[in-house]
């Protein structure tokens, strides 16, 4: 997004503290840098940490700031932060929702449920200002001693060396080098480390402006994510409502292009446009932005020793909450490839893999984006015509409200990729070779209940459905046993992956699904395995 | 490989044609778009084929 807005206020306050590698003769070498403490940076730092890799992470601020911008966090970015420690917390702190409604004026014309289905232990989405996210991340890195937090620290300058990436990093206490073998650059969507290396960042500039409010306000609306197409309150244009913790509420109006960015930020003139959809309520103006959205993205994301991770590598209008939800998503892709790569168990395919599969996502989100941007912002007045023909025919045909479109949500990509072992046969269920695996509600041996995505380790996985006697598998694969390490008593893991007795999948360190059998061996195990480590 | 029909497909075309203006006799401009613009929908959810759809476009845009 682009914003017009100007300072904002500080939520959360951090110090500044002289680093060793200040008074270093020779550039102190590190083997990962990630440059950027948002949600993205933060989650790299802490999926490496926690898997032995100590980072140095930089901030050129030392404060998380007001404003809520990204609140809507999907279930796998859910399942991730749950797998770094902080998911439980966040999802009783947010806001639970899985329903969608569609207005068209005063009419409803759509709605959705994003997740029909029981047994997952993280729910389709919450709402929470992105300041939580963020004080609950740097919360976690705080905690772990193998991440070296700086803030105040700003990359000025960045060499490519054959064997290392160079930085000069300036503090209040003036600059100073690191050596960095590896650089993570999460420093979004105006990425100082994109524009040092020359890199280009194409795409599609929508022209509509859109004011982005968060207000303060007592109101029982349902918790759903509303949207209407020319609301009797903002008539020929659209608007979102979406509620977030402590009585905040978002809420979204289009301005169209013409609109002046200036004028329309002035509280007065918010409050008036807020007045005629919410009348007489009292509101309390929280924080106030207009934006024009971009879809773009780098060619690439892999450049050598340096990787970009989120708005720094992609960006999308905000229609479907595909920014940070994309973002903590590439961390987790890269988390494990990274460590593997350091530890020196990968292939040379490895790293280049998670070029490929986070382009295809960025690639699926900026579609899915660049769509709904359209249909709620047409280019043009034949644009316009054609969109309208399909709300005009939404209310009575079930083909028109389906191409209604005012944001498509995330779901994880399925990636088509050569980490995948191909299936020898054919498996029905929702699990999918390359995706996430889909949660079930499961008990432990001792009959507790819990969720199999919460009990999957940080590494390889063999899901192993009892059939005999188990397969006996390669070091660095940890075997669970369905049947009795984990009880499927409810039957949902049958369900969803189509599970027979015998029949085994083994899991990424990401959770994705890389391979799957009806019946197996080591053998099998060990090459498919191979595979998924790029060798 | 689905093909576009451009054979005649109506039994009396005069009568089709007559269908269609008459559709839009005394509508406005913007208003005969708009009536277009729905029929367009209508009829291309009714043949529910991309690829027919694509064609169509084609012929469409193409100059004599």
């Amino acid at each position: 997004m682009t914003s017009a807005a100007g300072e904002r206020k500080t939520i959360y306050h951090y110090s500044y503290r002289r680093s060793r590698d200040q008074d270093a003769h020779v550039p102190a070498r590190h083997p990962v840098v990630v440059v950027g403490a948002g949600p993205v940076g933060l989650t790299a730092a802490i999926d490496l940490a926690l898997r032995g890799v100590p980072v140095v992470l930089l901030d050129d601020s030392d404060k998380i700031g007001e404003g809520s911008r990204g609140i809507c966090y999907a279930k796998r970015t859910l399942e991730i932060l749950d797998r770094l420690g902080v998911g439980e917390g966040l999802v009783e702190q947010g806001v639970t929702w899985k329903l969608g409604k569609v207005f068209l004026g005063d009419d409803l014309v759509y709605s959705f449920d994003l997740l029909p289905e029981d047994g997952h232990k993280m729910p389709a989405f919450i709402n929470l200002q992105q300041y939580y996210l963020e004080k609950a991340l740097v919360d976690r890195a705080l905690a772990l001693d193998n991440i070296d937090l700086r803030w105040r620290n700003k990359v000025a300058g960045l060499e490519q060396r054959n064997d290392d990436v160079r930085l000069t990093v300036e503090t209040p206490d003036g600059p100073y080098q690191i050596d960095a073998d590896w650089l993570i650059a999460a420093d979004g969507a105006r990425s100082s480390i994109r524009d040092f290396m020359g890199l280009g960042f194409r795409g599609v500039t929508f022209e509509d402006k859109f004011l982005i409010a968060d207000i303060r306000m007592t109101a029982d609306f349902p918790t759903e994510r509303r949207f209407w197409f020319d609301p009797p309150f903002h008539s020929g244009q659209s608007a979102l409502m979406h509620r977030q913790p402590d009585n905040v509420w978002r809420i979204d109006l289009q301005l169209g292009p013409e609109a002046d960015v200036e004028a329309e930020q002035k509280p007065e003139r918010v409050t008036a446009r807020l007045r005629k959809m919410l009348g007489e309520r009292d509101f309390e103006l929280e924080w106030v932005s207009i934006y024009r959205f971009n879809c773009r993205r780098l060619d690439r994301f892999l450049h050598g020793r340096v990787i970009f991770v989120g708005d720094s590598a992609h960006q999308v209008s905000p229609f479907g909450a595909r920014g940070a939800n994309s973002g903590v998503q590439d961390a987790e892709n890269l988390g494990w490839k990274l460590a593997a790569v350091i530890a020196g168990e990968a292939g040379p395919g490895l790293l280049e893999s998670y070029d490929l599969e986070r382009r295809q996502a960025a690639d699926e989100n900026i579609a899915h984006s660049t769509r709904s941007t359209d249909f709620i912002a047409p280019h043009s007045p034949a644009e316009q015509n054609l969109r309208n023909a399909v709300l005009d025919l939404a209310p009575r045909c079930d083909f028109a409200r389906r191409m209604v479109n005012s944001g498509r949500l995330s779901v994880a990509t399925v990636y088509d990729t050569p980490l995948s072992t191909p299936d020898e046969e054919s498996f029905a269920g929702s699990a999918r070779l390359g995706a996430p695996v889909p949660d079930a509600r499961m008990r432990k041996a001792d009959g507790t209940n819990c969720h199999l995505v919460s009990e999957l380790s940080d590494g390889f996985e063999l899901l192993y459905v009892k059939n005999g006697v188990a397969p006996s598998l390669p070091d660095g694969i940890r075997l669970t046993e369905i049947g009795t390490g984990l009880l499927d008593d409810r039957g949902y893991f049958a369900a969803r992956f189509d599970a027979t007795p015998g029949a085994a999948y083994l899991l990424r360190p990401d959770q994705h699904l890389c391979a799957r059998w009806r019946t197996c061996d080591a053998g099998k195990v060990r090459a498919a395995r191979d595979r998924a480590l790029g060798r | 490989m689905p093909t576009l029909i451009t054979a005649s497909q109506f039994k009396d075309p005069d009568s089709a044609y007559v269908t269609l203006i008459e559709a839009r006799r005394g509508l406005s401009e913007s208003e005969a778009a708009a009536l277009d613009a729905k029929l367009v929908l209508i009829l291309a959810n009714h043949i529910g084929d991309p690829d027919v759809l694509k064609e169509a476009i084609a012929l469409a845009k193409a100059g004599r």
